[in-house]
């Protein structure tokens, strides 16, 4: 195992910062969804807020197991966001991700509540629509930086999104997904949508649901850090332009939230594999081809 | 000379004790002997292992008088047994299977007493690190299984008392079909692993129809038919192999066939290939492994994990050398394997989704995940084979784990379908644990079967099969889809249910518990396996001089990490599940329910019980369609194999005409 | 500094009403008068909820609903009764189903009155019951270490209930100042 001090500095920032840089991401998104909606909106600081007050209120649970599982999928979120930064297998992290994915599920499923059901549900199913463009977005980096290493990838890999425009406009299309926002928030919703009550998280309360609040800015950070991978070519120019990327992804995901109403499942999960299949299989497609008449390296 | 010894104990004490609970027809004598069987064999596969182990691969029992002698009585019972074959199909009025049989025996036994004498065998049976892994499955997770059989078949009698009791046949089934699999896994000689081939065809088919009623006859002759056209399959490679080419061992046509473009190398593994397809269970022949699911849960078991299907497969990867995919446009043996093995991962997944009937989805998933190992083996690739046994390993013992906690839960709550194990955990928490460690492990990492799949993907993108990484990508998402909503099902923690794990027998408890520490143990030591056990013998067969680095998907310090996940992932829910000391309140049922979480008010001011239902999606995934588009998909696949080697055929034809 | 001011989470119930209350509570999510700014948002969910918005009266059939959702909701927790018809029953007052004001069923903290009451007034009445959260939470902190100080004693007293009252900016036909010490009955 090769221990760079770029890598260990890396993980240890995400461990220490990723919390504040995604709540502060989410308080700018409220704030941003409030100016765009003519509202002055909460102060930056209110994710933190609201964190400090889940963690103020009484303990209450509906069940022995129901915790047990939102405190795995908060510590395998960030496991797997530490690997990342670490510079470890993307696939390993992919799947890894998956897992603490799973654990929320189950730990909604384990209440056996009606709306944390439905929301379970739903869950699992977005996780069904955004899974394939994943896993091609890690095969599409591969093919065209020859590994599955994030550091590698990072440090001197060729600019990966000169060969990868159709996966990351399909990566695009499922962070939306990923973020939770409309049209795809079925899971669960930030908003007034409350035909599920909260979905997954109606039976979460207080230090649990702060858990999942502190697990869920975590994985923001870190699904960005994906996007981050397109630009990295190991220049420190490129390095700027791709968080600069991410910044404008994020912004664009926030305008989408808010021009677009909640579809419906059957929507989520025909488009995004549909886009996953034009977007990310032609472009896995092309660059084989581009690879049998030897027009690119490795 | 040990090595012989213990490998007859292996193939005959199975069949000895099969006899012996042929005719021992009550349950005090019948318990004895299973359980003295069971742990007699899988000692026996243990010892085998432990002298085998890091041996060169060894070839035993020379040529000569003894084997010839062996030849002739195995040749002597394939007659029997094909005549066997044509009365039960005619007594059933199913002719198919009759013609089949009469097709492939006259044949097998045409060229045996004519042209058999021309081919020198030396090796009959051979030994390596794979056949050994596999004894091992057969050895334990096979004889796991017995034991188990042994009290599910009391409570079986129990709840199906319109079934006449067969118990004798079915314990003599299951012996003599552990009998056969280690027979095929250390035969070398093609006509003897035929031989024993045979044996599980037939002895499925019996333990299928074991109620006899019109559906079991029914299913059972559908596994008949299927398998007997491999069968055939594998008479015609033989008599092409061993007329043409004077080979009949398999060892001698991996060495010599690598790299050989003469066509008939191709004809050969294609119709072998065909073969382990069949047993397999691949689409289009996926429905005679459905059907399996009327006979008693423990065959399911056998059939899924350690037999059956995966002689199939382990004939597949056994070739894997010979398989390989040159071009987008290369249409050889590889091709159809690999290509085969992906639409069925992707679209028994599909299927699997909308089934809610435990054992259907368990059936489905086991489909789905054999076409993955022989997709990884169709790439012949070493990564891939790494892959595709690492599969197989896993895949056993979860596999067998699941099905039997199945079989439990359906003799304790009383039916097998997934709806109605809601809040398992809270009636029979420890079976539940049982079957969430066997789920997990199919489908979450850091568990073995997703270390393979990942080899898996890895190789199919190393080897740059487009085709196969979109059909794996999609599939695998589904696969995360059924096994979470069941996964769900079973952690729901519904208060005020009754515990009833008393009931359940203690050699069940025994099996169970076995399986499960199992598939902790292989999930922890894999990397242990992939190095002693894997390395070595895919050097051999690969061409040697393979390091970890260059043959496999997973560098160590992956399988590092991935170990102290596990290891985290066990020891997480030990120290801190259910140990919360908060308050417990009632769930939010929009203020409906009154203080218990079983009822709300409805309208009228009654009370109606609370019922959760999963998702199925019969609308997007539905099961029919998938078989239908299987079916056509890999029949065209099918074609393109057939018509190529109707164009070698015809230029040897052409070849053989210019010469003379 | 408790931060349970800063981001108070409300839940919002509808008893037996004419709705007109109900439609003033959500024109306070809007633009207009857009209450996250306060870091207020409206979760429908007693156990992410801090504060309690009742509208309308109680009656026999909702009963176990109000007090369901009110057990519901974690410490520290405000019960803001909204509109004449909740803080008193209103003109369904004297229905045969109608029971009365919430405060009849559970406590409740603040009183909105109003016909339907201004959204000016219930956020007003919001703000009230953040100082009430305060005060409830420093208690709660107080209980904590005193069951930790003296571990046999019995719990402290519960903090009394501080009913506030509020009169909305027009006094209407039943707004105007109540009697804090006699709410509900026997006003009307």
């Amino acid at each position: 195992m090769e221990f760079s001090i770029f890598s260990v500095i890396s993980a240890v920032l995400y461990l220490l910062l990723g919390p504040f840089i995604g709540g502060l991401l989410a308080g700018i998104d409220r704030k941003i969804t409030a100016r765009m909606q003519g509202r002055f909106g909460p102060p930056i600081l209110q994710p933190f807020y609201d964190v400090g007050k889940l963690l103020e209120k009484e303990a209450v649970t509906v069940n022995k197991g129901q915790d047990f599982y939102v405190m795995a999928c908060l510590i395998f979120m960030i496991i797997t966001g530490t690997l990342f930064f670490f510079g470890e297998n993307l696939l390993l992290v992919i799947f890894m991700l998956t897992t603490s994915a799973l654990f929320l599920v189950i730990g909604a499923f384990s209440s056996a509540s009606p709306y944390s059901q439905i929301g379970a549900e739903r869950e699992l199913l977005q996780m069904m629509s955004y899974e394939p463009m994943v896993l091609l977005m890690a095969v599409g980096l591969y093919m065209v930086n020859g590994t599955f290493r994030v550091s590698e990838i990072v440090s001197h890999g060729p600019l990966s999104l000169k060969l990868l425009i159709g996966i990351f406009i399909g990566y695009l299309f499922i962070l939306t997904i990923k973020f939770r926002k409309s049209p795809f928030d079925l899971s669960l919703s930030h908003h007034a949508h409350q035909e599920l009550v909260a979905g997954l998280k109606t039976e979460f309360s207080g230090r649990t649901l702060a858990a999942l609040e502190v697990a869920h800015w975590y994985e923001n950070v870190f699904l960005l850090g994906f996007l981050f991978l397109f630009f990295a070519n190991g220049t420190w120019y490129m390095a700027v332009i791709g968080v600069v990327v991410c910044l404008i992804a994020y912004f664009l995901e926030i305008f989408i939230d808010n021009v677009y109403a909640r579809m419906k499942w059957q929507f989520t999960l025909k488009s995004s594999w549909l886009v996953t299949l034009v977007f990310g299989g032609v472009n896995v497609l092309m660059l084989y081809f581009l690879k049998a008449f030897s027009l690119i390296g490795n | 000379m040990t090595s012989i010894i213990t490998i007859l104990i292996l193939i005959l004490f199975p069949f000895l004790i099969s006899l012996i609970l042929l005719v021992a027809k009550t349950d005090a004598l019948r318990g004895p002997v299973v359980y003295i069987g069971a742990a007699v064999t899988a000692a026996a596969a243990i010892f085998f292992a432990a002298i085998s182990f890091g041996k060169e691969p060894a070839a035993l029992v020379a040529g000569g008088r003894i084997s010839e002698i062996i030849s002739y009585a195995m040749m002597g019972i394939e007659a029997l047994l094909a005549l066997l074959i044509i009365w039960l199909g005619i007594k059933y009025k199913k002719y198919l299977a009759s013609i089949l049989a009469l097709l492939q025996c006259p044949l097998l036994l045409w060229f045996e007493l004519k042209h058999g004498h021309d081919v020198e065998v030396s090796h009959n049976l051979v030994v390596d690190n794979f056949s050994v892994i596999m004894v091992l499955i057969i050895g334990i997770i096979g004889t796991l299984i017995c034991v188990y059989a042994v009290s599910y078949m009391k409570d079986f009698r129990h709840h199906h008392a319109d079934v006449q009791d067969r118990s004798p046949f079915f314990f003599f089934l299951m012996f003599a079909f552990l009998s056969a699999m280690f027979g095929i896994v250390l035969s070398n000689n093609l006509v003897w692993m035929y031989f024993f081939w045979e044996i599980t065809t037939l002895c499925s088919f019996f333990l299928i129809g074991y109620t006899k009623t019109p559906e079991a006859i029914k299913n059972s002759f559908r596994a008949l038919i299927m398998n007997l056209l491999g069968g055939l399959a594998f008479v015609i490679a033989i008599v092409v192999l061993g007329y043409f080419a004077k080979i009949l061992e398999l060892d001698f046509l991996i060495k010599n066939g690598v790299g050989d473009t003469s066509g008939l190398v191709i004809i050969v593994v294609t119709l072998l290939c065909f073969a382990g397809i069949t047993k397999a269970a691949q689409m289009p022949f996926n429905s005679w492994l459905l059907g399996a699911m009327v006979a008693p849960t423990p065959t399911s078991a056998l059939l899924h994990s350690s037999t059956m299907v995966k002689a199939g497969v382990f004939l597949i990867v056994k070739l894997s050398p010979l398989l390989g995919v040159g071009s987008i446009l290369d249409i050889s043996p590889g091709f159809m394997v690999v290509m085969v093995g992906a639409i069925t991962f992707l679209l028994a997944s599909f299927s699997a989704v909308s089934q809610s009937n435990a054992k259907r989805v368990l059936a489905y998933s086991t489909i789905a995940n054999l076409g993955l190992i022989i997709a990884c083996a169709g790439l012949g690739t070493p990564e891939g084979a790494w892959a595709a046994i690492m599969l197989i390993l896993f895949h056993a013992v979860t596999k067998s784990l699941l099905f039997l906690s199945v079989g439990t839960a359906e003799h304790n709550i009383g039916s097998r379908d997934i709806e109605d194990m809601d809040g398992l955990f809270g009636r029979l928490p420890r079976l539940a644990t049982l079957m969430i460690i066997g789920i997990a492990a199919m489908f979450l990492a850091p568990f073995g079967m997703l270390i393979s799949k990942w080899a898996a993907l890895q190789s199919f993108v190393d080897d740059s099969n487009v085709w196969a990484i979109l059909l794996i990508c999609f599939g695998s998402a589904v696969t995360l889809f059924y096994w979470g909503k069941w996964l769900g099902k079973l952690s729901g923690i519904v208060a005020n249910r009754q515990n009833t794990q008393d009931r359940i027998h203690r050699g069940e408890w025994f099996a169970l518990g076995c399986h499960a520490f199992l598939v902790i143990a292989i999930s922890l030591g894999f990397p242990f396996i992939s190095d002693k056990v894997l390395l070595p013998y895919l050097s051999g067969v690969f061409g040697g001089g393979l390091t970890q680095e260059q043959s496999l998907a997973l560098s160590s310090d992956n399988m590092f990490i991935l170990v102290v996940l596990v290891a985290l992932i066990i020891v997480l829910p030990l120290m801190f599940y259910g140990r919360t000391r908060k308050r417990i309140v009632p769930l939010y049922m929009a203020g409906a329910n009154e203080g218990d979480n079983l009822t709300f008010r409805g309208a009228m001011d009654r009370d109606v019980p609370v019922s959760l239902r999963n998702w199925y999606m019969e609308g997007i995934f539905k099961e029919k369609l998938m078989n239908k588009i299987g079916i056509i998909t890999t029949c065209i696949i099918f074609a393109m194999s057939l018509t190529y080697i109707a164009s070698l055929v015809t230029y040897f034809i052409k070849m053989a005409g210019g010469e003379a | 500094m408790s931060y349970i001011t800063k981001s108070p989470w409300v839940i919002h119930y509808d008893g037996s009403s004419c709705n007109g209350c109900d439609i003033e509570v959500l024109a306070c999510l809007t633009p207009m008068y857009d209450v996250e700014r306060f870091g207020i948002i409206n979760t429908g969910n007693p156990k992410h909820a801090d504060v309690f918005l009742v509208t309308g009266s109680i009656n026999e059939q909702n009963i176990s609903v109000v007090k369901q959702i009110y057990e519901q909701m974690p410490e520290p927790k405000v019960v803001v009764a909204i509109g004449i018809c909740a803080t008193s029953g209103g003109v369904f007052r004297e229905c045969y189903n109608i029971k009365g004001g919430v405060d009849t069923v559970i406590p409740v903290d603040v009183y909105v009155p109003g016909c339907a009451a201004r959204p000016e007034a219930i956020i007003d009445g919001v703000v009230k019951g953040l100082g009430v959260l305060a005060e409830k939470k420093a208690a709660m902190k107080e209980k904590a270490i005193a069951v930790l100080d003296t571990e046999a004693e019995a719990p402290a007293p519960e903090p009394p209930i501080e009913i506030q009252v509020y009169g909305s900016t027009e006094p209407r036909e039943h707004g105007g100042a109540h009697d804090a010490s006699t709410p509900g009955k026997g006003e009307a």
